[in-house]
């Protein structure tokens, strides 16, 4: 059994035709540009990798390389195989064009050379890879409070690569927050939370975007400050901002990854809009003041910010990835002092003003 | 015998204990029992000897909202687990 050789005007016909495209250069030849609807399969894998691609001996197969000496080669074993109508197209590949053969000219790599160094681990996973890493980098995160439960999302995002972080607080750097507030150090006592943490942010990863926000978040700037992002990140220090923050989010249709932290205690959640629950579905009414001290008052374990604010860093990769199962109706609770997660239900309550079926906010925004 | 989890928020009325074991066959049986052991929880969480809005009753991982409220049965290895809202984060 032999094989064809043709030129670049009857490769085109035959493609046409039907005729199988297979384009045995390498990689970085078909990254360059290739013929539509190709199959790329490299001189070396043909042999190992044949029968995946085309298990069908008797399909009419049409294969080229840069000039036609490769493809040559390729046709002439698949022939002993036992492939009875395989032809190869001899001729440069820009006569394909000049024939009027569809071409898919390059792409704009996902990854420049340097991201593609930086991130490496992370596009090794097979749930994230160049495209998974290309979301990270265009996502843009907002971080309500640059103080402990921030401190960790804003280190190991801005590392890993998400390339916006907006950071909304007013405080100063004071001597009490050192213990755990990690984006910030003994050397920027007195500075704005929000610059000391662009500073950090800076020397970690120069490519980060850090939007600052030297304001606290309250019902009359809320949805300013949310509506540019994707995901918000809750580590606010008190329930008046938090159930503003929530009804906003639910309206402007934004998720909200939800953290909060007590001596020895963590509880983390996500909130969906109208998908899963929010914030006035699990607590309706918030506890009085003597119930639900601030930090400040009560403390807090220096490693517990870390645990639950890495939590919902997770949290924020997942929902800007489209990966794995967020925490999006159930409520993950963390006891330092046993080392134990536990894990609740939690609804959407039809009675919700929020988000129930009464909410002012069922019309899309957009 | 069925165990409640008490929040870290209440642990003074406890003694510091984290969890207290408690009979009872329905929601409303233990947190009796459970104030009969700690009385100074009971004006705590309760008004007008109703259970405060602001905490959150589970048994098991379900909450009692969603089944029978307070006379949600309890079986003797359940766990209720009691939980106001925690607003702590920031600062
Ligand atoms: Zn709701």
């Amino acid at each position: 059994m032999t094989f064809r050789e043709v030129n670049a005007t009857e490769a085109v016909a035959l493609a046409a035709d039907g005729h199988r495209v297979i384009d045995v250069r390498e990689q970085n030849e078909w990254d360059a540009g290739h013929v539509v609807g190709a199959t790329l399969l490299p001189l070396a894998d043909v042999a190992q990798r044949i029968a995946e691609v085309a298990p069908d001996k008797d399909a009419p197969l049409l294969l080229h390389c840069a000039v036609g000496g490769r493809s040559g080669r390729a046709a002439a074993w698949l022939s002993q195989m036992g492939y009875t109508n395989v032809v190869s197209m001899k001729a440069p590949i820009g006569d394909w064009k000049t024939a009027g053969g569809a071409w898919n000219e390059p792409q704009e790599p996902l990854l420049t050379p340097a991201q593609q160094r930086r991130y490496a681990r992370q596009t090794l996973i097979p749930e994230i890879g160049q495209e998974g890493q290309r979301k990270l980098l265009d996502a843009k995160v907002l971080l309500i409070g640059a103080g402990a439960l921030g401190s960790p999302s804003a280190l190991y995002l801005s590392a890993s690569g998400v390339g916006t972080i907006g950071l909304v607080d007013d405080d100063l750097v004071e001597e009490s927050n050192l213990q755990r507030q990690v984006l910030h150090g003994a050397d920027r006592l007195g500075m704005r939370k929000v610059d000391s943490g662009e500073l950090t942010i800076r020397g970690l990863n120069p490519e980060t975007v850090v939007v600052k926000h030297a304001e606290r978040l309250d019902a009359g700037n809320v949805e300013r400050l949310i509506s540019g992002y994707d995901v918000i990140v809750d580590g606010t220090d008190n329930f008046d901002t938090r159930y503003v923050l929530n009804d906003a989010a639910v309206k402007l249709r934004k998720p909200v990854v939800h953290g909060s932290i007590y001596r020895w205690d963590g509880q983390i959640t996500t909130f969906v809009p109208f998908e899963g629950p929010c914030y006035r579905c699990m607590y309706p009414t918030q506890p009085p003041d003597e119930l639900a001290p601030a930090c400040s008052v009560a403390g807090v374990l220096g490693v517990l910010p870390g645990v639950i604010g890495l939590l919902q860093s997770n949290e924020v990769f997942k929902l800007i990835l489209g990966a794995g199962d967020t925490l999006a109706g159930r409520l993950l609770m963390f006891d330092a002092m046993g080392t134990s997660f536990d894990e609740v239900r939690i609804w959407r309550d039809p009675a919700c003003p929020t988000c129930g079926e009464g909410s002012p906010y069922h019309e899309d925004p957009t | 015998m069925s165990t409640i989890r008490i929040p870290p928020v209440l642990r003074e009325n406890t003694d510091g204990r984290r969890t207290v074991d408690v009979t009872g066959a329905t929601v409303s049986a233990a947190l009796d029992d459970l104030f009969a052991q700690h009385p100074a929880l009971r004006d705590r969480v309760t008004t007008d000897g109703k259970l405060s809005e602001f905490i959150n009753v589970y048994v098991n991982d379900r909450d009692v909202r969603y089944r029978d409220g307070l006379d949600t049965t309890v079986g003797a290895d359940d766990t209720i687990i009691l939980l106001p809202a925690m607003a702590g984060g920031s600062r």
